[in-house]
């Protein structure tokens, strides 16, 4: 069957394997850049960000996305099978392009924080960019991170999600076949 | 309303008898290294279930300590036995890992055994009773003595998730506790014993503080293993089956053992040294030998006191006496079958 | 060297197996037990194994018992961890009892009603006399026949609703909750209670259920209507828009009607207790009914102070597959936590004994 679409997982059990320890080790040692392989990303995202849709996004979760994610909603849904919503306060994992306003997502309440979005967000590079220390769990001693693309006001962003602990939004950044985590624990400043 | 599935089993004909489950309890067919049982997914959970274990795991390692729910499955092995632990160890596992799984920190107790056969067998992959060599180590009520390294990831059976059961047994009132961070209950417990007994009588599931926020219960580890957990390079993931809560500690995460300041915490251990390995500064379990009252002391952790004996050997030559014991009867010779821990028997010559 | 304890750990687990499996099928000289025999003449535990197991499927269920050696429990617990690897491909729209095929169907609430009572194959008013006849394979006297009476019976709440005398039923418009995928939470709905006390153990159930006839959260019950038969199961693929019938199930439904002095809002009326479960059990279909009744007592503003009024309570140990997981589990290794104890107490002890001395 041809329905013009990029092909999911090529060997979907241990590829969502590989995938999800990228993730959970970079959750677990927030910054840290891991890889991703085995998808086709259909356009406009990266190999990573597409296999981290993949590996955790399906028909029990709510997505959300931007207006440039949109683009690649038919292979979402025909992959994942996610419901995607409209508004961003009813998601579970937001996708996205640029940012979004993560005042606008769901941080999950006191008695259950673990209810709060996940937000994958593409963006540029590691490489080139703004540096950025972090420090918390996960972390022996503070590490630098640079992403190219995050919003100017970011660490004022971020301090403000940090300082709903245990409430808050965890982040996954993804660029090209790279991706790093931000949970809600890690303290982010300018360097 | 329903669910409704399709079963694979038609009318009592087998397919092959490498597809079936053939006895009561967990005994599964053969497979070799690398390949899985037949009619079943690696590492046995579909991978419907394993999405949604490793999203409750990413939150759960997002905000360390705190219980996060999951829709636990009925597992092949009893709740109590590990099912919690299992999940999580097969939602994680891929083909490359290495597993360790210990019980009483021994790797040939008869349910460390059974689970890792459950996982050479649904997901063939490579077993090891060695701590470093392991890349993901399945543990019931100890830590290894060996330093775990950053990368690899220890997953503990947790019986009852919930630090504030015995004060408190309804889990909505304990929740707004947790939500509250309200840990009064638990402070008071522990001014009760000092004020009582001097001390604070509790010796294993030691209560901890995770990231100076969440109250945690370390499972029913001994008391002695607690400080291992702080700052831990390793990523420590906890699994609660029957509870169905998953609950997780970053590497290097701060882990408190709750304590007064004019009462420290004070792990417990026998003042004796390992009677096979000499050790000091691991853990013992105490053995009987006789039923006069003769007793000895060994390592609990198996592994380590191989190791450790193994070295000795390389340096002095195998006269230690109670050498041969140690590695116990050979299977095709001595074993009768009775699943009778080996470990110990070094006691008898 | 170092691996050898190990194989005797795994020798030792082989051996237990080949050792259970010969006990299982006791006495070569004695024929095999057929799963067909199970399934015909042992009903009511295949009934038990299926509900507790939550999972229809008679042939199954003879395995599972066959298999567990008529530890039903057991036999629940294997099905329920074959059912963890079943995908699932459709939700089933929800049965009505009101076109139930019954084989039985009794209210204690009226003499006679429409529809009629029928006794049904009950062992009601057999007198417990054990039948020496059996036991030498007599083959059963011919049960008399009669056309089937296929026209569907009216509930007998329905019945009672028409005056306002009973409370309505729940509205049905929301999509029920799954126990299965969802941890259980609270305040838990009724639907997520009514799907715990279905897959629940018989005797807890029985237990809680007798408790509140003892005074321990009493709500007065009548018997409104017990039935048992078949019923159908649709469902209603997407791209066909339209119900189509899968099969059949038999259940037992009771609808108890309970004693309601009525609130500030509301005036003096019946409420219900509900119980429905696979098979043929009347003892779990109306011990589910009174302990749903009880538990109901916060909504109803009545005071909570017995067990069975307590959700909580109630939900956390109606699961005899988690029940006896947990409490068997303590037949396994704790001997490092033992040794901490012991320790412990050592040391308690001596600090006892110092103080003592230096008194």
């Amino acid at each position: 069957m041809n329905i013009g679409l990029e092909a999911g997982f090529a060997d979907p059990v241990p590829d969502a394997q590989r995938c999800f320890r990228a993730v959970l080790d970079a959750m677990a040692h927030p910054g840290r850049i891991a890889h991703a392989a085995g998808v086709t990303a259909p356009y406009p995202l990266g190999t990573a960000a597409a296999a981290v849709v993949l590996t955790l996004v399906d028909h029990e979760t709510p997505l959300w996305l931007d207006s440039d994610a949109a683009t690649a909603r038919q292979w979402i849904e025909f992959h994942c099978g996610a419901p995607v919503v409209a508004d961003p306060a009813a998601c579970g994992f937001a996708l996205a392009l640029a940012l979004p306003d993560l005042r606008r997502l769901p941080a999950g309440s006191h008695e259950s924080p673990e209810t709060s979005a996940t937000v994958i967000c593409q963006v540029a590079s590691f490489d080139t960019g703004t540096a950025y220390r972090l420090s918390g769990p996960g972390l022996r001693e503070p590490a630098v991170l640079t992403v190219q693309d995050l919003p100017r006001d970011f660490v004022s962003i971020w301090r403000r999600n940090h300082a709903l602990f245990p409430r808050g939004i965890d982040l996954i950044l993804c660029a090209g076949d790279r991706l790093t985590a931000l949970p809600r624990t890690v303290a982010i400043e300018e360097v | 309303m329903f669910a409704v599935c399709v079963r694979r089993w038609n009318g009592g004909r087998r397919r092959s008898d490498a597809d079936c489950y053939d006895n009561s309890t967990i005994f599964i067919p053969h497979c070799p290294r690398g390949t899985f049982m037949k009619g079943y997914n690696f590492a046995y959970l579909d991978e419907q279930t394993k999405r949604m274990i490793r999203r409750a795991l990413l939150k759960a390692v997002a905000i360390p300590g705190h219980q996060v729910p999951f829709g636990s499955r009925e597992m092949p092995l009893p709740y109590g036995w590990g099912t919690g632990g299992i999940q999580v160890t097969a939602s994680v596992l891929g083909r490359d890992d290495t597993l360790k799984v210990i019980d009483q920190g021994a790797d040939d107790t008869t349910n460390a055994v059974s689970i890792r056969q459950f996982f050479a067998r649904t997901a063939g992959v490579r077993t090891t009773t060695h701590t470093g060599e392991a890349t993901v180590i399945q543990t019931r009520h100890r830590i290894p003595e060996e330093t775990l390294r950053e990368n690899q990831i220890i997953v503990y059976q947790v019986p009852q998730p919930e630090p504030l059961y015995r004060l408190e047994p309804s889990r909505v009132e304990t929740k707004r506790m947790h939500a509250l961070a309200d840990y009064g209950l638990m402070h008071v417990k522990l001014y009760e014993d000092v004020a009582r007994l001097g001390q604070i009588s509790i010796s294993y599931d030691y209560p901890v503080m995770v990231n100076n926020r969440y109250l945690m219960s370390p499972s029913p580890i001994p008391a002695f293993d607690n400080p291992k957990m702080n700052r831990m390079p390793a990523l420590q993931l906890f699994g609660a089956g029957r509870e169905k809560r998953i609950y997780a500690i970053p590497p290097w995460t701060e882990v408190r053992s709750l304590d007064f300041d004019d009462h420290p915490f004070r792990p417990i251990n026998a003042h004796q040294a390992c009677g096979l390995c000499g050790a000091t500064d691991s853990y013992k379990d105490e053995v009987i030998t006789d039923d006069l009252g003769g007793r000895m002391f060994v390592c609990s952790d198996t592994d380590h006191c191989e190791q450790r004996r193994a070295a000795t050997v390389q340096r002095h030559g195998p006269a230690r006496p109670g050498h041969r014991a140690v590695s116990g009867p050979s299977d095709e010779t001595g074993d009768d079958g009775s699943g009778a821990p080996r470990h110990g028997e070094a006691a008898t010559p | 060297m170092a691996y050898v304890a190990v194989k005797g750990g795994e020798r030792a687990i082989r051996n237990a197996h080949t050792w259970l499996a010969e006990e299982r099928r006791g006495d070569p000289a004695v024929p095999d037990l057929g799963l067909d025999q199970i399934r015909e003449q042992l009903g009511r535990a295949i009934d038990r194994v299926m509900a507790e197991g939550s999972l229809y499927d008679p042939d199954l269920a003879a395995l599972a018992i066959k298999q567990a050696q008529g530890d039903l429990i057991e036999a629940a617990f294997l099905l329920r961890a074959y059912r963890t690897t079943l995908p699932r491909f459709a939700h089933a729209r929800p049965v009505d009892t009101a076109a139930m095929r019954a084989a039985r169907r009794i209210s204690a609430i009226f003499k006679d009603l429409p529809g009629g009572q029928t006794l049904g194959p009950t062992y009601d008013y057999t007198h417990r006399l054990l039948d020496f006849e059996l036991a030498e394979n007599q083959p059963p006297p011919d049960a008399p026949r009669a056309a089937p009476d296929l026209s569907p019976v009216p509930r007998v709440p329905d019945i009672l609703g028409r005056e306002g005398l009973l409370e309505a039923d729940g509205p049905m418009d929301a999509e029920p909750g799954d126990l299965t995928r969802e941890p259980l939470s609270f305040p838990a709905g009724r639907d997520i209670r009514l799907q715990a006390l279905a897959r629940g153990d018989e005797g807890f159930l029985l237990a809680m259920g007798y408790s509140t006839q003892r005074g321990y959260g009493g709500s007065h019950p009548f018997a409104g209507e017990v039935r048992m038969g078949e019923v159908s199961v649709e469902i209603e693929p997407p791209e066909l828009g339209f119900a189509i019938d899968i099969g059949d199930l038999t259940v037992t439904e009771c609808q108890m009607v309970n004693q309601f002095k009525g609130s500030k809002t509301q005036l003096p009326q019946f409420t219900r207790g509900y119980g429905l479960v696979f098979g043929f059990s009347e003892r779990k279909a109306m011990s589910m009914a009174l302990v749903d009744r009880a538990m109901r007592a916060e909504e109803l503003g009545e005071d909570v102070t017995a067990p069975a009024q307590n959700p909580e309570f109630v939900l956390y140990h109606s699961d005899n597959i988690e029940a006896t997981g947990f409490v068997e589990h303590l037949k396994l290794p704790h001997y490092v936590d033992f040794q901490s104890e012991l320790q412990n107490v050592r040391r308690l002890r001596e600090a006892v004994e110092r103080r003592e001395a230096a008194e």
